[in-house]
């Protein structure tokens, strides 16, 4: 194998993996403030119908990225006022948020099915990355690299901040933060619009820099694979980079064995595999658990009115 | 304390003519107390007496209709509990509001109201924990911590805010002997640099050690105050309750018969993430005897009482004998047709159906022992003749059997649970914490019930954490601590210092000789 087909290689994990850590990091901030939101599929469809609307449109994709990051939010809001507000079944909505999502970006991408834009490109010059090893560390867009900072970001906002402890808390035990005086619901909304920004935008990395044209339910089920990630992850950001990067070697390793034309194996079982693995780690994970904590916070999905 | 300063310098909390109605209730009819700079100041009443209220009112959770609250001599308004802090008032609740899987540091960071640095803080703490003494790991995790340490945490969380009235609300409920007088000392030496302390209480023995004054509530009014120094435990309760104290009935001498319940060696790991495993647990309750089982909570109570109840099954049948016939791999079902009851200590949600009704909720244990539900049909009559019986003969203040339980308040929910398992006359009845927030009436009311159930010849097995109940109730006691249990002994043969540090797990041959050498 030349080093060429290994970055090749590398580039396609790096760029599978991207979305997937966006969706699953804002999951995680979410669920870190005690509100579990399932509707992570629909947030991201939206913001992948909006973003190449708008890129398609205006011609511009750095455009069609803050229209999914908006479109991302604001499909957050409809279960935010659903569930926090309206304390409704946390569960049932998301749910419920996912099958709109897929509904409103069929009826939306509609007219946009099979059209192309110019993808995402490389945000540093091409002269930087003319040798195979440079293209692995410069050649990538600008999402990737923000994926990464916020890793890092979301990692010490949780551990380091004072917000991001007062997020955990009310994560924790909702009505002790209340007591103390702390405005749960708020905290819980901004929490979700931060979710739903970066299922957004995770959506738009489809249909903007993977495939950069329109069909219908493009994330084909990754914002399930999101949600799983952050249960495998232990709602730690560390392990979250790692689990997104090994799911996204799982679907490239998927892709080379199409194109090396392997008949062995069907491509339906090939198509199967990151999803065999989802269920795979997180049944080895409740097996092995035995560490003396639990991992999830405790508040998580249980509504909360003060009162 | 401060006789002649008492003229010169106003008290540094008076509270005039304070009244507080809820529909339906006045919780506080024309409360005033006054308590001075350094006085340790008892608040003193049974449950729904108006000492919550009157102390939400204080921290600035509630606002009072009528009345005035005087701060070093001059009328404040408490609006929130921020407004409280800021005057200088710091309050440890009864329920701690802690963050289980935060460290201790990080639990102290969120009670603050502005912003600290880390390594400042964790200075302050240490300076803190230093100068009382205080033991206590500023990075642990809470769930790792005892009852005793938490309160520590909300305590520290006060003073860091260099309190002038520290406000305690039935801190000692929950704290094993030794980590009451490590309480006292600490809460005395914060008095004695100056603080006030208001400590509300039903337990008239502690205020007697540590109380200077005692202002006594009944009903949202003030019936009495008076010195708890100079004045009799049991004169105090009876202005507390507002009738004269019954008296535990109990027929004397040694009514111990056969074994019903015989539990050999039972062993149980315990659940994940903070179960405690249970090894090798022996004992027997006898025909007609109270076993007192006593232990800081977490040492296995909770375990034990789902092994015996049949939540979770024994590796071995034999491991628990009902009247010689082993059951311990039945379930909590069959076990119960047979006679034996528990009662666990959380009522909302184990031992009772928040939403269900009392009736409903009655038929869910008492279907087995009698016939509520023949051929499966559940028969409406008999169920509501059963729960009526119950409410009258517990006096369980409800609506009526078709109310929902979470609808009672903690203690008559309570009363009512008692109540269920003990109308069924179960051969053997285990409880958990049967007094738990039940006011010193109802509570009497239980105990009587206990003894006189154990009476007609059934045994009762108690696991409590509250030693003055289990030395009143028990004929024997065992003391369970990290999984362990000591072997049954007569309570006559303890001294209250080594039951206390059996609790603290410290065991030995040398138990009773070193008890008696303190006593």
């Amino acid at each position: 194998m030349t080093p060429e087909m290994l970055v090749s290689i590398f580039m396609t994990l790096v760029a599978a993996s991207t979305p997937l850590l966006l969706a699953a990091l804002g999951e995680l901030v979410v669920e870190k403030s005690g509100v579990l939101n399932l509707g992570v599929e629909g947030m991201m469809l939206c913001g992948a119908v909006a973003g190449f609307a708008v890129a398609f449109s205006s011609g511009s994709v750095g455009l069609g990225l803050l229209a999914a990051i908006a479109a991302g939010v604001a499909t957050a809001m409809i279960f935010a006022v659903l569930t926090l507000s309206l304390t409704a079944n946390q569960v049932a909505t998301g749910l419920a948020l996912t099958i709109f999502g897929i509904g409103t970006s069929s009826l939306i991408g509609a007219g946009f099915v099979g059209r192309t834009i110019e993808r995402l490109g490389p945000v540093f010059p091409a002269g930087l990355s003319e040798h195979p090893l440079l293209k692995a560390i410069f050649g990538h867009d600008i999402v990737v690299y923000l994926s990464l900072a916020l890793v890092l970001a979301v990692s010490l906002f949780l551990r380091r901040s004072r917000p991001g402890l007062i997020l955990r808390a009310v994560g924790e035990n909702a009505a002790s933060a209340h007591a103390i005086g702390y405005p749960v619901l708020a905290i819980r909304y901004a929490a979700v619009a931060f979710g739903g920004a970066l299922a957004g935008l995770g959506g738009a990395y489809f249909s903007l820099a993977l495939t950069p044209m329109w069909a219908d339910r493009l994330t084909a089920g990754r914002g399930w694979i999101a949600l799983a990630l952050v249960v495998f992850a232990a709602w730690r950001p560390g392990r979250l980079l790692l689990g997104a990067y090994l799911f996204g070697a799982v679907m490239t390793l998927e892709l080379q064995a199409k194109a090396a034309g392997v008949t062995w194996l069907a491509p339906e079982f090939l198509a199967m595999t990151p999803y065999l693995a989802t269920i795979a780690v997180l049944t080895m994970m409740s097996l092995g658990r035995r560490t003396g904590r639990p991992d999830a916070p405790a508040c998580l999905g249980k509504p909360f009115s003060a009162s | 304390m401060n006789q002649p300063h008492e003229q010169k310098v106003p008290p540094r909390l008076a509270l005039a003519h304070i009244s507080k109605s809820f529909p339906g209730v006045k919780a506080n009819d024309d409360v005033s107390l006054s308590v001075g700079r350094g006085e340790i100041h008892a608040l003193l009443g049974e449950n729904g007496a108006g000492k919550s209220t009157l102390v939400k009112i204080l921290y600035g959770v509630q606002q009072a209709d009528e009345g005035s609250i005087a701060w070093d001599g001059e009328i404040v308004s408490i609006p929130s509990p921020k407004a409280a802090r800021q005057l200088g008032i710091g309050m440890v609740f009864q329920h701690f509001s802690l963050f289980d899987a935060m460290t201790v540091i990080e639990n102290i960071a969120l009670g603050l109201d502005e912003a600290v640095d880390r390594d400042v803080l964790k200075a302050r703490v240490a300076a803190i924990l230093d100068s009382y003494s205080l033991p206590l790991d500023p990075e642990r995790e809470v769930h790792t911590l005892s009852v005793g340490e938490r309160q520590r945490i909300e305590i520290v969380r006060c003073l860091l805010q260099k309190p002038k009235l520290l406000i305690m609300d039935e801190p000692t409920s929950v704290l094993t002997p030794q980590e009451v007088e490590k309480l006292f000392g600490t809460l005395r030496q914060i008095a004695a640099e100056g603080c006030a302390i208001l400590y509300i209480s039903h337990k008239l023995d502690e205020i007697k050690a540590l109380c200077e004054t005692a202002t006594i509530l009944r009903g949202g009014r003030v019936v009495a105050s008076c010195d708890p120094r100079t004045e009799t435990t049991r004169r105090m309760a009876e202005l507390m309750i507002g009738a004269e104290l019954r008296q535990l009935e109990r027929a004397a001498g040694d009514r111990a018969g056969a074994a019903r319940l015989a539990v050999a060696g039972l062993s149980l790991p315990g659940e994940p993430p903070f179960g405690t495993d249970l090894e090798g647990l022996s004992f027997e309750a006898r025909a007609g005897e109270i076993l007192g089982i006593a232990g800081v909570a977490g040492n296995g109570q909770s375990e034990l009482l789902t092994a015996l109840s049949g939540e979770r099954l024994a590796e071995r049948s034999e491991a628990i004998l009902l009247d010689g016939k082993p059951v311990g791999q039945l379930g909590a079902g069959p076990r119960r047709a047979l006679g034996l009851a528990c009662v666990p200590e959380e009522r909302n949600g184990h031992a009772a159906v928040p939403d269900f009704s009392l009736a409903e909720n009655t038929v869910l244990t008492a279907r087995h022992r009698l016939p509520l539900a023949p051929l499966g049909v559940i028969s409406g009559r008999d169920v509501l003749r059963f729960t009526d019986a119950i409410i009258k003969r517990f006096d369980v203040r409800t609506t009526s059997p078709a109310a929902p339980a979470q609808s009672l308040s903690g203690g008559n929910l309570q009363k009512f649970i008692m109540g269920r398992e003990i109308g069924q006359e179960p051969g053997v009845l285990v409880v958990c914490q049967p007094t738990w927030g039940v006011d010193a009436g109802a509570a009497a009311a239980i105990r009587q019930e206990l003894v006189d159930l154990a009476a007609k010849g059934s045994a009762v097995v108690v696991i409590s954490q509250d030693l003055d109940e289990l030395l009143e109730l028990s004929d024997r006691l065992c003391i369970i601590n990290e999984g362990r249990l000591s072997p049954p002994r007569a309570v006559a043969s303890y001294g209250i210092d080594e039951i206390g540090l059996m609790m603290g797990g410290i065991h030995g041959e040398a138990g009773p000789a070193a008890g008696a050498a303190h006593a």
